[in-house]
């Protein structure tokens, strides 16, 4: 492939991620401004609700994303990345409890009402700096990166692939559920951290702060499939694949493969934090369930629904299965683990390459042939060739 | 360049590439290596064959760092003992191995099979910004059209044939460039035309690498025209030219009697 340039150009010649960053810049502008700037009775009016609804669609993508970027391209199954995830909201959680100050239910002028309710004299060292959305931010991404640093330092220098790193990872996220649900960690137990007033000094229950919230979910989603993207491009990413298809060739080759899995992995760690912290201001709570062993594996289902090793299918995923969700969840509670389950069997047995899998692939005369052009246009403009799909 | 160097003539007195004393493996009790040892001389091509079960594969797995042996030392270069090194350190060191059945990177194309073989640094951290540069894509073509692959270099690896996965993997070896190159029944499962093709791919890599070739196939050996290591039951049975390996009793016996 002549003109081969990782970065920016290659991502412009990428048909399905051009397809997602125009929806997402398009989602960033178009959901707010129907929000706010049309009258709550009109008929493309956008209740707000389902701002923060679309909003947490999104920060399930962006986990979603972490997730296929350890195993769709290196091929480490993590059954785990819930708990970076929560790990991240629960940052964000420390940071937004700070924010309340005297105005909880107990009206403490210092600590948050859990603790007063556990009887608890002064603040626990581990919340200081939390005042600060800086150091808050900081934790978000230096915690579940210090977790998953120390995890698969152990794990990938003992070389524990394959299903029994997924154990160890379930087990990692198990084990942190019930660290969180005790009391005397200081998290606020099982019911973990909530009544939030605001963040940066806008309220949180205000329409223009869920917007606002909403396209920072769109903003960091696409600066995470950029980032992911460039990183699968670079040659980086090509030694990711080649450890995931024949993992003891690259070892002959000289690749330490511990080294590379390490980095993805706390990278893909960061990101999934990333995405609980944003996560946390629009729903509102964080407690020790996002945790749950469960919601790993779910994560997971997403990203083989969508199409694993794709990134965009990803994003996909995420978005049609937490649709889904919402949509039984509502209409047909006790349904919902059946068609969750269904889907994946349905997926592994039919679609193994997932929704994006359906798509017909790139070439003159295909119906996608308007975005491969577009596509195609862009990526001469910033001087790098096409990539596949 | 020089021709292919006749069996071992002109070797010895090069210096010693690889020199295994005493390496003993066993595997729940049973001695897959007992105390096995021999030399390579630089520069050297050296077929090892033996019935199933002599032990060439642990041989190899043990000089390429995959597994420790209980007893014994395998130097390299005269120097460097390879029994602390894990595969990472050793490939780098300059020991390319190619597997028994073929292993390429599947879902890469041909020639980023060959990119990611390309000597150069391995850290995961500058691999990030890598870029590939002219010089290295003109040694990339060179070696496709010396591996017969520079038609289907855009392929995807895992279509290619049987005899084209094999070559590629020796082309892979020859972007690695290592001093040392262990090659493990190349032959298998190729018909007789390519068993032909990649002997003489081997007889030319050999002309500026030491070779050490593991196989089963008696016809392939005498292609490669070198000098023949017996082995059996972990140890050295035998070691010279093919005739007279071929004629030692105790080798007849092996491969034929009981």
């Amino acid at each position: 492939m002549a003109g081969w340039r990782p970065g920016f150009a290659q991502i412009l010649g990428d048909r399905g991620g051009l397809v997602l960053l125009a929806s997402l810049a398009g989602a960033a502008v178009l959901v707010p401004a129907l929000n706010l700037l049309t009258p709550t009775a009109s008929a493309i009016h956008v209740p707000t609700y389902l701002v923060s609804l679309f909003g947490k669609y999104l920060c399930f993508a962006l986990l979603a994303l972490s997730v296929d970027l350890v195993w769709g391209f290196c091929g480490i199954l993590s059954l785990g990345h819930g708990a970076f995830f929560a790990l991240g909201g629960y940052a964000m959680g420390m940071h937004l409890m700070r924010q309340i100050g005297s105005r909880g239910v107990y009206g403490h002028p210092l600590l948050p009402d859990f603790m007063v309710f556990l009887n608890w004299k002064e603040l626990p060292w581990y919340w200081h700096g939390f005042d600060y959305f800086a150091f808050a931010a900081l934790m978000v991404v230096l915690v579940p990166g210090l977790l998953a640093f120390l995890f698969g330092w152990f794990a990938f220098r003992s070389r524990v692939t394959g299903v029994y790193l997924s154990i160890i990872t379930q087990a990692m996220t198990f084990a942190l559920m019930l660290a969180f649900f005790r009391n005397n960690m200081g998290f606020g137990g099982n019911n973990g951290l909530t009544d939030f007033k605001d963040l940066l000094g806008f309220n949180l229950q205000g329409d223009g702060t869920r917007a606002a919230l909403f396209a920072a979910s769109a903003v960091m989603l696409a600066a995470g499939y950029v980032l992911a993207r460039s990183i699968v491009d670079s040659r980086f990413g090509k030694v990711l694949i080649a450890i995931r298809d024949a993992e003891s060739r690259a070892r002959f080759l000289g690749y330490r493969v511990e080294s590379y899995k390490l980095v993805v992995f706390t990278l893909s760690a960061v990101m999934a934090g990333v995405a609980g912290a944003l996560y946390v201001p629009q729903v509102g709570i964080i407690n020790p369930s996002e945790f749950s062993p469960a919601n790993s594996i779910e994560i997971v289902i997403w990203v083989a629904v969508g199409g694993r090793g794709t990134l965009y299918g990803a994003v996909l995923g995420a978005v049609v299965v937490n649709y889904l969700k919402s949509y039984f969840t509502g209409a047909l509670p006790d349904a919902w683990l059946f068609v969750l389950g269904g889907l994946f069997i349905a997926v592994t047995l039919f679609l193994p390459k997932g929704i994006v899998g359906t798509l017909p692939a790139p070439g003159p005369g295909g119906r996608w042939r308007a975005i491969d052009a577009a596509a195609d246009r862009l990526a001469r403009l910033f001087g790098g060739g096409r990539t596949r799909l | 360049m020089n021709p292919a160097p006749a069996i071992g003539a002109s070797h010895d007195t090069a210096p010693t590439i690889l020199y295994l004393n005493g390496v003993t493996v066993s595997f729940d009790g049973f001695k897959a290596l007992d105390s096995l040892s021999f030399y390579i001389r630089a520069g050297e091509l050296r077929a090892v064959i033996g019935p199933n079960g002599a032990g060439k594969t642990t041989m190899m797995d043990v000089i390429t760092g995959k597994t420790r042996p209980d007893a014994g030392e395998v130097f390299f270069d005269e120097r460097i003992d390879l029994t602390r090194l894990d595969e990472a350190r050793i490939a780098n060191l300059g020991i390319g191995r190619k597997f028994q059945k073929p292993t390429v990177f599947e879902n890469h194309a041909v020639f980023e099979n060959l990119e990611l073989a390309l000597a150069g640094d391995r850290r995961a951290l500058p691999a990030l910004f890598f870029r590939l540069g002219p010089a290295e894509r003109a040694r990339i073509d060179e070696v496709l059209t010396t591996i017969a692959l520079a038609p289907v270099k855009n392929r995807a690896a895992g279509s290619l044939s049987h005899g084209q996965k094999q070559w590629l993997e020796i082309g892979m070896l020859l972007m690695q460039d290592p001093d040392l190159l262990l090659v493990d029944e190349p032959a298998a499962g190729m018909t007789d035309a390519e068993t032909a093709q990649t002997a003489r791919m081997l007889r030319e890599i050999a002309v500026n690498h030491s070779v050490v070739v593991v196989e089963h196939d008696m016809e392939f050996v005498r292609d490669l025209d070198c000098r023949v290591t017996v082995l059996h039951e972990g140890r050295v049975l035998a070691e010279g030219s093919l005739d007279v390996v071929q004629a030692n009793p105790r080798v007849v016996e092996v491969y034929l009697g009981r």
